[in-house]
């Protein structure tokens, strides 16, 4: 044999801290933490990023990143990234939260954030169910998707429709970018970063509040192998939670 | 002719936004609820002349968790409200106290349980005293009477905050809040409005990332947090402050704090002029409570009398204080009544007749 030559292709950012994960197999938070580090080096501010974590498996975020941050009450991080902002407006501020925490118990705090157009960003982590508690009905749990609070199945009548929160994100006034992707495909990937890059500089250009859904995959608490998780996004989540930009100032070429 | 300081005719509100200002808060989050609006209101059109920001939340809970926000930068910031607002704030603080951050939080008590009334009352001591929120920690507690202590124990508030890192409670009242009166503004000077500079968030440049949270899953670790807080607990038991009023030759001694020690003053100066001896013990720190001194008189064998705009709980810490050598009656103001001099001397002239 000849000598091999060996060249790394792919590495870790370096704001991600080299430690063994402890999410589950087949979960999307690892994705989701890489594009955020990744984007955080390529926009150059790793150094000035105070992060707000939330309640939930996201909570631990900031043990896989090398940057400040603060742990907020459930639901509340979009405050707590406001009086974050208040204090240091010269850093970059973000909130990265899951959907039972800004979707549900978190619902004020998140509307009245991105209304005032707070120059944060959250990236908000949708994968339908309360995850860390073991896997009981979200506000974004699909029509029919069994969970261990409503075991027959979500019913219309009984618990109301799934919440689009970025449509919701995008009417109001102080956004300045809203858009929802998917951790599914490598394809879809690219374009969650893409999302990621234009939330972080809406706040880096002063232009308003940033907000990117992503939509993820929880195979230990749907009862499901990561490939069918992955299936399930495609075939269940994307068609009801449409992906694509819902708004875009930067696109208008204004301010919020 | 030396100049005199100039005294300005305000509000109890206004007196603590004014000593917040002075005292370099930065940021300001509030709600509106009747009796504290004058602080948010003064301070919307104060705190960004003073380069700071003005949030007025979406809800108590919002306005808790900005300070908590602020506070974790290391930022002189403080929240105001009243009674129910101040029970929506309790998860912030529980949050505030368990991750160590500062911050100023001021009640003016009004009537309760429930939504209760917009007058003066004493019925969230217990609550303040004994943290609030859920889990085990204390706030540092002030209990201004006057206006003029008002604007002293803001300034003061944010000194301690900072000294502790634990978030600091100003119990007021409606009385307090809406009564008008002359202060004199002072300017505190060598402010450090740095002093988190080792602990808060700024970006990790050039130094190891900073973390402030109140969860610990790792074996042992909350309970070595536990133990940290208890720590700086035992630490303030050796701040406290309180006025003695007349206690020196009295035979009772009344313990009222904020208006109720003011009345309560107005009360014993009357039955001093009767000829009665009858002293009065005001607590200005309520947590930590100034127990040692009021042990000192007890041990002088005077008799005690606890009188507050409530059910009775403070007279809780006073027995507690005096309990191996003496006890306190207790007359409560039954929240509602807007209490006035005659309402206290009538118990204390029963209690000394009835000894």
């Amino acid at each position: 044999m000849s000598e091999m030559n060996e060249k790394l292709v792919f590495d870790r950012p370096q704001a991600v801290i080299d430690r063994p994960t402890h999410y589950c197999p087949g979960c999307h938070h690892g994705v989701a933490h890489r594009l955020v580090a990744e984007l955080l080096e390529e926009l150059d501010v790793v150094e000035k990023t105070l992060l707000v974590t939330s309640i939930g498996c996201s909570v631990f975020l900031y043990n896989y990143l090398n940057v400040d941050a603060v742990e907020a009450p459930h639901g509340r991080a979009p405050a707590v990234a406001t009086g974050v902002k208040a204090a240091r407006n010269d850093k970059f501020v973000f909130a990265y939260q899951g959907d039972g925490d800004l979707a549900s118990i978190g619902m004020a705090e998140i509307l009245h954030a991105a209304n005032r157009g707070e120059r944060i960003a959250v990236v908000f982590v949708n994968n339908t169910v309360y995850g860390m508690t073991g896997g009981q009905m979200a506000p974004t749990t699909l029509i029919g998707q069994k969970t261990t609070t409503c075991p027959e199945g979500r019913c219309l009548e009984r618990e109301g429709a799934p919440i689009r929160m970025t449509e919701i994100i995008a009417g109001l006034g102080g956004t300045a970018f809203a858009g929802r992707a998917s951790l599914d495909s490598v394809k879809n990937i690219r374009t969650a970063k893409k999302y990621i890059r234009k939330a972080f500089q809406c706040q880096l250009e002063d232009r308003g509040f940033g907000f990117v859904e992503l939509l993820s995959a929880c195979p230990t608490n749907w009862k499901m192998t990561p490939l069918k998780a992955n299936e399930r996004i495609a075939d269940a989540m994307i068609p009801y939670f449409p992906l694509g930009v819902f708004k875009d100032v930067t696109e208008e070429g204004g301010e919020c | 002719m030396t100049k005199q300081p100039e005294r300005i005719f305000v509000k109890g509100n206004e007196a603590v936004a004014r000593g917040a200002l002075a005292a370099h808060c930065k940021c300001f989050f509030g709600y509106p609820i009747t009796p504290q609006n004058e602080i948010p209101e003064f301070l919307s059109a104060e705190m960004p002349k003073a380069g700071g920001r003005f949030v007025q939340a979406e809800s108590e809970v919002a306005a808790a968790n900005m300070l908590l926000g602020a506070g974790a930068c290391g930022i002189r910031a403080m929240t105001s409200s009243s009674s129910p607002g101040i029970s929506l704030k309790q998860e912030a603080i529980s949050y505030m106290a368990g991750s160590e951050i500062p911050a100023v939080i001021v009640n003016m008590n009004r009537g309760g349980p429930g939504l209760g009334d917009i007058g003066p009352a004493q019925g969230d001591y217990y609550q303040s005293t004994r943290g609030g929120g859920h889990g085990d920690y204390r706030l540092l507690v002030l209990a201004p009477s006057t206006g003029q202590e008002a604007y002293d124990l803001t300034i003061k508030a944010f000194d301690l905050t900072f000294k502790y890192r634990n978030p600091v409670m100003i119990l007021g009242d409606a009385i307090l809040g809406q009564m008008k009166e002359a202060i004199i503004p002072w300017q505190p000077e060598n402010i450090d409005d740095e002093a988190g500079r080792d602990w808060s968030l700024t970006g990790a440049d050039k130094r190891e990332k900073r973390l402030i949270k109140s969860l610990f899953l790792e074996e042992g670790a909350l309970a070595e947090q536990n133990r940290t807080l208890q720590t700086k607990y035992d630490d303030m038991q050796s701040y406290v402050e309180y006025e003695e009023f007349e206690t020196e030759d009295a035979e009772l001694v009344v313990c009222a704090y904020g208006s109720i020690g003011r009345i309560a003053k107005s009360a014993v100066r009357s039955l001093r002029a009767q000829g009665k001896k009858v002293g009065l013990f005001r607590p200005i720190t309520l947590y930590p409570f100034p127990s040692e001194p009021l042990l000192a008189l007890a041990r002088q064998g005077k008799r005690f009398l606890t009188i507050e705009h409530n059910l009775g709980q403070m007279v809780d810490d006073v027995r507690l204080a005096i309990r191996t050598v003496a006890d306190s009656e207790f007359a409560p103001i039954f929240p509602g009544n807007l209490p006035v001099p005659e309402d206290i001397e009538g118990p204390v002239l029963k209690c000394l007749e009835g000894k």
